[in-house]
């Protein structure tokens, strides 16, 4: 397994002259896990997106490491997995469709696809329902679909934007082990405000202590 | 690389193929919008006999218009549905600007095809070089796919996506018009496919030249 390394320094970033946050600075590797608080509208969000180099900051540097080897930008999103509230799958497409269409282009794999994505949707109790258009799926259904998303290429790097939204007990349940398959795995980054995220990680970052 | 990006490629044409035929998001107003503007050039001209040569400026303005109203939709509708972050987090820029390309192309051609034949029906327009002409014609929408294609990926991100397609389109599009307009007339006026060479080696200078730039701009559009 490889070991990844994750060095965040001095971080800033605002939107029309509004600071959101600066000067912040972090590392974490293999094994650690991070729970990134804060209030609503503190950045939390945007920190996600800067590290699944969605956006950019507007000063600091990210360096990510695999096994020493400087991960370049655009290679980053071969490590990493995302689950959020601003990311969506095809309305118009099936559970299983949606998820055979990423896995291909995620993995750049012919083999076993089937098996693969069933076993992603098994994962995450949408089988029965995997021949259903999205548009058809409630919310929970579509972040548990989201949450298949997020792991299907075994990410290194699993960022997970308040996961627990829209899930009943069962959902929850299935964010949790996935949660904790990812601390023995990689690095686990969860931004969330719940308590019980927060005990699933090791550490805590609160964003406004960067103001 | 390149064989990767192509696979990746054909994976995101086939998908938003699939999404088209069940949807018909595009194809059904593009069709309404093609056999309105035709009807209105029919009723304008009535039964008055119209030279070839502004009935080929017609057909390249409903080719134009049509084109402006449909191609933007590809990734527009990714970026107003928000399925771009996911697209983002799976592939390699290189793949969904020549994925979109195809799929683009393929509607372009479709779409262009029904043009012709409905124009021709409705009007009195005669081709007398038809393989000049539909060199010409074929080559004359590739690059109006290749051009639309970036400008496309530019507007999505914008605000006002309706306006600004058409004002940015314009002054890209404009030398490729000019000189599809010009080889088309002379083909269906019968000249020669050897003396339309200069024309024919522009329009695949344009194309080439536009694929290549949209490809290297594609980046920093496609990242925030």
């Amino acid at each position: 397994m490889e070991k990844i390394e994750i060095k965040c320094e001095g971080l800033s970033k605002s939107y029309n002259r509004k600071i959101i946050f600066k000067n912040l600075s972090f590392s974490v590797s293999s094994g650690d896990s991070l729970s990134v608080t804060g209030k609503n509208g503190s950045g939390k969000s945007t920190l996600i997106k800067i590290l699944a180099n969605l956006i950019q900051p507007n000063s600091g540097n990210i360096s990510i490491k695999a096994d020493e080897n400087i991960i370049q930008p655009e290679n980053r999103y071969l490590k990493t997995g995302l689950l959020s509230p601003y990311l969506n799958l095809y309305d118009e497409l099936t559970g299983l469709e949606n998820l055979e269409f990423y896995f291909l282009l995620k993995t750049k794999t012919e083999k076993n696809v089937k098996e693969k994505v069933k076993l992603f949707l098994e994962k995450t109790g949408l089988y029965e329902r995997r021949n259903d258009l999205l548009k058809n799926y409630s919310s929970g259904m579509k972040q548990r679909l989201k949450l298949a998303f997020s792991i299907m290429n075994e990410p290194a790097i699993l960022l997970l934007d308040e996961p627990r939204s829209n899930l009943d007990k069962a959902g929850i349940q299935i964010v949790e082990e996935i949660a904790n398959e990812q601390k023995s795995k990689g690095i686990l980054i969860i931004a969330t405000n719940d308590e019980d995220d927060k005990l699933l990680c090791c550490e805590t970052l609160n964003i406004e202590d960067y103001k | 690389m390149t064989a990767e990006i192509l696979r990746a490629a054909f994976l995101i044409f086939k998908k938003d193929l699939r999404s088209e035929l069940r949807t018909r998001y595009v194809i059904n107003s593009l069709l309404m919008f093609v056999l309105v503007t035709i009807s209105i050039i029919k009723f304008s001209l009535g039964d008055e006999k119209t030279g070839d040569e502004i009935l080929t400026g017609l057909l390249w303005i409903v080719v134009f218009f049509t084109s402006s109203n449909g191609l933007a939709r590809t990734f527009v509708k990714e970026e107003e549905k928000e399925t771009s972050v996911a697209l983002k987090l799976s592939t390699m820029p290189a793949a969904v600007i020549f994925g979109k390309l195809f799929f683009n192309l393929l509607l372009t051609f479709i779409l262009n095809c029904f043009i012709l034949i409905l124009f021709i029906l409705i009007t009195d327009y005669r081709v007398i070089n038809i393989s000049g002409f539909l060199i010409t014609f074929f080559l004359g929408n590739l690059g109006l796919v290749s051009a639309s294609t970036i400008i496309a990926a530019i507007i999505s991100k914008a605000n006002s996506k309706g306006t600004l397609y058409p004002v940015l389109t314009f002054p890209v599009l404009l030398p490729l018009l000019m000189t599809v307009i010009n080889a088309t007339k002379l083909a269906s006026l019968g000249v020669d496919t050897e003396k339309l060479g200069g024309e024919i080696q522009i329009l695949i200078s344009y194309t080439v030249v536009v694929t290549i730039s949209a490809l290297f701009l594609f980046r920093f559009v496609w990242e925030d």
